[in-house]
């Protein structure tokens, strides 16, 4: 790990400052720490925020859910409003990671995680994340838990968050503080492909914070969950995963939001799912079409084409844990 | 209660109720170690590389930090790159937390911070300004082990022995937290914590005859 200094901000001005002057934001820390020690991040200044007020879950006005940065995966798991209006959010968080990095580890801090790809924190390795320029050992290396959605020739990272997935599915708003003030960006748009630049990965400017995630209201009655699926039970990361959330009323889908994980640079929203599904009856015959679109534009690589198969029958199987065969 | 400590200025990595001068495993393995590295470097008739390094290196930036651990007030100044495990290990010579992959994968490093199991390898000392840090070494009541501490003894939940202090403060953790329903729910909250011996089955017991007992 290479030598930094160290502060902790008292208040969301202090940190701000510090930020502006290139100080780099520390909340669970359970990513940063361990590719500062693999020195794949190299901080100079390390700014605490863990002080800051930014710990409220609060139900909005019209039914959606205001999570605040610094809530931990956790608290916001365990939150009875998160529970009660968004399972689909809950239930990802508990199917990420182990007990004790949901303790540390932040909703602010989750979206902007990094991926696990191997190369990418192997610093002999080629990775143009890491190191722009360099070329992807992955495209033609041991590419099995990589992406098959999004990819570009400079990457195919998967993002590894789980809760990212139904913020997608959800439409959800990440809320940023900066020195010019607040700012609200569209998740869709947060979580950037890697294209020719995939050292990019969110649109964040420098000094900015992470103030809250928005989750928006929908229609009510809504149906939500995640399914993952992975190699080991627990404490691993996703092959392919869906969240699906369905609004259905008179024995018609009026609302379907729907995303995939594991398979994707980012996560990866669904609308020709959601579309084939809105305004239709639940059956088993419609949650088989509907998930032949999941797979649109899907390139698989060398070792993962399993993952095409795969990512069709995890969003059928969970449209119909969550939406039934009335 | 808690007792108060001046701030520590021990060497690594004697522990503090240690007398400087006994030699422990852990003070061999160091001076042996050092020892062949000096015979290593005059083999090759140089200086060893590590001291250049050490000479034109300026001096990591440090600060200092107050914190109570297993009760005790402790005031340390440390390298801000110093991870919770390693303060407890090699500054506080509180060696049961244990240090198995260093990259919060195996659980075998996990402490409770402020009543949370957390994985103190990635937990850096430098932010735990104020906090309450307990560790396998502060479980007990003197000589009374803690429940899940006999319990893992009463269920043989262990060979090696090297992941339980982590499995034991994660159980504790997991019993407090409630998620004790069912042998698949502990196995599902224990998850954090690997046993490359293979124990799983008698662990889960011991959280089970543990929680049961509340």
């Amino acid at each position: 790990m290479h030598p930094f200094s160290f502060t902790k901000a008292a208040t969301t001005r202090e940190a701000l400052n510090s930020g502006r002057r290139g100080g780099r934001y520390i909340a669970g820390g359970t990513t940063l720490v361990d590719l500062m020690r693999e020195t794949v991040e190299r901080p100079e200044t390390l700014v605490d925020i863990s002080d800051l007020p930014l710990r409220e879950v609060r139900v909005t006005e019209r039914g959606g859910l205001r999570i605040g940065a610094l809530v931990s995966m956790s608290e916001t798991a365990a939150h009875p409003k998160v529970r009660s209006l968004f399972p689909v959010i809950s239930e990802a968080l508990e199917l990420s990671a182990s007990a004790q990095l949901r303790n540390m580890a932040t909703i602010g801090g989750n979206i902007m995680q990094r991926t696990r790809c191997t190369y990418f924190r192997d610093v002999t390795a080629d990775c143009n994340k890491r190191e722009p320029g360099s070329g992807c050992a992955a495209r033609e290396g041991f590419n099995r838990m990589h992406a098959i959605l999004g990819t570009s020739d400079a990457c195919v990272a998967t993002h590894p968050s789980d809760v990212a997935v139904a913020f997608a599915a959800l439409e959800a708003t990440v809320q940023l503080l900066g020195p010019d003030g607040e700012r609200r960006v569209p998740f869709a748009d947060f979580l950037l492909k890697p294209g020719s630049t995939p050292n990019r990965e969110q649109a964040i400017r420098q000094g900015e914070l992470i103030t809250a995630v928005d989750i928006p209201a929908l229609p009510r009655p809504l149906e939500s969950g995640y399914l993952k699926v992975r190699d080991r039970q627990s404490y691993e990361f996703a092959l392919t995963s869906a969240a699906v959330a369905l609004h259905i009323r008179g024995g018609v889908i009026r609302e379907a939001k729907v995303a995939a994980g594991g398979v994707g640079t980012v996560p990866w929203k669904l609308p020709a799912v959601e579309q084939h599904v809105i305004g239709e009856r639940p059956s088993d015959a419609l949650w088989k079409a509907a998930a032949e679109k999941a797979v649109q534009g899907a390139r698989p690589l060398s070792g993962n084409r399993f993952k095409v198969d795969l990512l069709k029958r995890t969003v059928e199987r969970q449209l119909r844990i969550v939406g039934g065969t009335r | 209660m808690s007792s108060e400590l001046p701030e520590s200025s021990v060497p690594p990595p004697t522990g503090a109720d240690e007398p400087a001068s006994a030699p422990t495993r852990r003070t061999f393995i160091a001076t042996t170690a050092v020892g062949g590295a000096v015979v290593a470097g005059g083999v090759i008739g140089g200086t060893l590389l590590l001291d250049d390094d050490v000479a034109a290196a300026e001096a990591p930036p440090e600060s200092r930090v107050s914190l109570t651990v297993n009760g005790t007030r402790r005031t340390v100044t440390v390298d801000n790159r110093t991870s919770l495990l390693d303060l407890l290990r090699e500054h506080f010579g509180l060696t049961g937390s244990k240090k198995g992959c260093n990259a919060g994968a195996c659980g075998a490093c996990t402490v409770l911070v402020d009543g949370r199991r957390v994985n103190s390898c990635l937990t850096l000392a430098v932010r735990l300004e104020g906090a309450e840090v307990t560790t396998i070494e502060g479980l007990a009541e003197g000589d009374e082990l803690h429940p899940l501490q006999k319990a893992f003894i009463e269920q043989d939940a262990f060979q090696c022995g090297y992941c339980t202090p982590g499995q034991i403060m994660s159980g504790v953790g997991c019993i407090k937290e409630g998620h004790t329903d069912s042998p698949e729910e502990i196995r599902e909250w224990m998850s954090g914590n690997i046993c490359r011996c293979g124990c799983y089955v008698k662990i889960v017991r011991a959280v089970e005859q543990t929680a049961g007992r509340k």
